[in-house]
């Protein structure tokens, strides 16, 4: 049924694309999303980046997207067709989506290949993501002072790089308003499993967190904790509709800045491959409005996000102490970008061991 | 809120829509059939409860269109193997995808809406009882629903005369039909009874578990109900020990973790499932006790000579 799905917009855009041939000037823009656009989530984001493109850039752009795609062969497929349908530029907005993109790029030399998330690049094929730590630093500070309990629950999906550095960097932003703070993890090897997010935020809850936050996409955690009294952040868009009383804030992805830089980069035939990590600084990252919380609270956490922005600020700045004690970065120093996105260890501070 | 009181409600929510759809799936297979689409009427009971109780507000219609759905996919079965003959493996396959196609499709328009959760029953005075309250008097009606269930079907099936025909169903066909019982008929009615239990489980997970549309929020949990019947070796009371161990190991398995106790969080995902397979391995290895209520006839079909 849902390749039935895709294939169906497969064949829409199809239509559109032969009807819009007469229009050739265009550029063509083609979108592949993991996940449905009502997702909202991770997919609805970059659902949200097109219709932006759309809006800055007018006559000039035509956009096509295909949701609902697997990762894995169906995935290859898709791309082929959006290339052969004459898109100049193809967005393939997940992790699993790398090997494809590569090797469609390979046989459409002249299409440019923008893959999120990924680490595999050639000259046709740019890769970017989103500082998204930066917002968990703020959100680590906010849950040290709202919580009564001095304990949060934090809910992960997979022990990669991207997810421990979200945990590190939530518990640093803690420690500067409690050093004692305790941080409870609980991985649930899934980025989207609402019934085991939602006994996950309770086991938390009942061993005696009175804050969640998590790194998997379902509304599930922060409705938990506004049944159960909790607070709780929300996760790549914002959630407030579905908690109005429970949610601090919401570590917002924004890839319309992105987007739009991107194809006007195509359009005046500046677009290199290159490898874009952009954060608060450039509007990647965004924070949804803070509620639920005091005013000074509140001023506390833009501060934070003020000099984060303007780099006055490094989450990960030294001096860093491993879990087991051993310093990781000397004092006054900054991580650099390699050493981050190969991170592998807990700070200092975490409770519980670091699956491998 | 003490923490063996939370994690006791939590290991019921986990429980409830397994110990109702495996049930359901339990009456069905006494009746002599094998239905493996318990996971295709959850997803459908899911998303038709959903989108009814976000429609009119009212989550009380949502559990009935939830039941509904379950019964109306549950006799598209029915038909295709009672009346059709088609092979009741294959036919509850297709069921399991059909189901999961067709709740995408449904759905697509309520992804991502806040959903109408089923309220709690507030008892007066009893509720209020500090621990045992919240435990024995603190639930939405489908938890209680779980748990009469399955007592009124092992009063049906062993103290009634109505348990009996559908054993007799269950256990031989040929003999049931010789003595005037009409089989069809009597597994029709228990295929749709297999349904309403699926669909009420889909109902919860929608409304009460996590009260949201997710495309394929049932993931396996059909599966585990089925497992869960050969478990109980088809004694219903066995069951609720069943689905009540496999939901306890599943809670344990996220609070050890949470206490930051040194086991590999992978082990702990799989332990549920490991502990259901241990469990099966030691209840086949006494044979008496599945010949005696092993169903004699199931899967196989039934065409009344004439």
């Amino acid at each position: 049924m849902k390749k039935l799905i895709g294939s169906i917009a497969l064949s829409l855009a199809m239509i559109f694309a032969a009807g819009a041939a007469s229009a050739a000037d265009k550029l063509k823009i083609g979108f592949i999303y993991v996940g449905p656009i009502g997702d909202h989530g991770w997919s609805y984001q970059h659902d949200q980046g097109r219709l932006a493109i759309e809006k800055e850039l007018g006559d000039k752009v035509e956009t096509v997207f295909v949701e609902k795609v697997a990762e894995g062969p169906d995935a290859e497929r898709a791309i082929e067709r959006l290339a052969r349908q004459g898109a100049g530029l193809i967005f393939t907005t997940s992790f699993g989506f790398m090997n494809p993109t590569l090797k469609v790029a390979k046989r459409f030399p002249k299409v440019k290949f923008e893959h999120a998330t990924g680490f595999k690049r050639s000259k046709n094929v740019a890769t970017y993501n989103a500082r998204f730590y930066e917002g968990r630093y703020i959100i680590g500070q906010i849950a040290a002072k709202m919580s009564k309990s001095g304990v949060a629950g934090y809910i992960a999906s997979f022990p990669i790089p991207e997810v421990v550095m979200g945990i590190n960097s939530f518990i640093l932003g803690a420690q500067t308003i409690n050093p004692n703070f305790k941080l409870k993890v609980i991985w649930v090897n899934s980025w989207f499993d609402p019934g085991k997010e939602a006994d996950a935020a309770k086991v938390l809850i009942g061993q005696g967190a009175d804050i969640v936050t998590q790194h998997t996409d379902s509304t599930a955690p922060l409705q938990i904790a506004a049944d159960k009294g909790a607070l709780g952040f929300g996760q790549a868009s914002d959630m407030i509709k579905f908690a109005p009383k429970a949610q601090l804030t919401s570590i917002v992805d924004n890839w319309a800045p992105y987007y739009v830089r991107r194809t006007k980069a195509v359009l005046d035939g500046s677009w290199k491959s290159s490898n874009a990590w952009d954060g608060l600084a450039q509007g990647t990252v965004e924070m949804a409005a803070y509620t639920n919380m005091p005013s000074d609270v509140a001023a506390m956490a833009k501060k934070t996000q003020a000099m984060i922005t303007s780099g006055k600020l490094h989450p990960f700045t030294g001096p860093l102490y491993k879990q087991d004690g051993s310093l990781a970065l000397a004092d006054g120093k900054v991580m650099d970008d390699g050493t981050l996105s190969g991170m592998n260890w807990y700070v200092k501070g975490v409770d519980g061991d670091l699956p491998k | 809120m003490g923490a063996l009181e939370a994690v006791i409600l939590t290991i019921i929510t986990a429980s409830t829509p397994l110990l109702l759809a495996a049930i359901g799936e339990l009456v069905t297979e006494r009746s002599g059939v094998l239905n493996l689409g318990v996971e295709g009427m959850m997803i459908m009971g899911a998303v038709c409860g959903f989108a009814t109780a976000y429609t009119s507000g009212s989550a009380m219609l949502g559990v009935a269109a939830g039941l509904l759905a379950g019964v109306v996919m549950s006799m598209l079965f029915a038909f295709l193997t009672q009346t059709l003959m088609t092979s009741q493996v294959a036919t509850g396959l297709s069921l399991t995808l059909l189901g999961l196609g067709l709740s995408g499709l449904i759905g697509e328009a309520f992804t991502g809406l806040p959903g109408v959760k089923l309220t709690v029953l507030d008892i007066p005075f009893l509720s209020d009882i500090p621990f045992i309250g919240p435990i024995l008097f603190g639930h939405d009606i489908l938890v209680y629903a779980s748990l009469a269930i399955p007592l009124g079907v092992a009063y049906v099936l062993f103290r009634t005369r109505l348990g009996l025909i559908i054993t007799a169903v269950g256990g031989n066909h040929h003999s049931a039909h010789a003595l005037g019982y009409n089989v069809i008929r009597v597994r029709y009615g228990c295929i749709a009874f297999g349904g309403a239990c699926s669909g009420l489980a889909g109902a919860y997970l929608s409304l009460a578990y996590t009260p949201q549309w997710i495309e394929n929020m049932s993931s396996g949990r059909g599966w585990i109900a089925l497992a869960l019947v050969v478990f109980s070796t088809w004694l219903p009371k066995r069951l609720m020990i069943g689905a009540y161990l496999f939901g306890t190991v599943w809670i344990m398995g996220l609070y050890v973790q949470a206490l930051g106790v040194a086991i590999p969080a992978q082990l702990l995902s799989s332990l549920p499932y490991l502990v259901t397979i241990v469990a099966l391995i030691i209840i086949s290895g006494n044979k008496t006790l599945t010949k005696v209520n092993t169903p004699a006839c199931i899967g196989q079909p039934f065409a009344p000579e004439r």
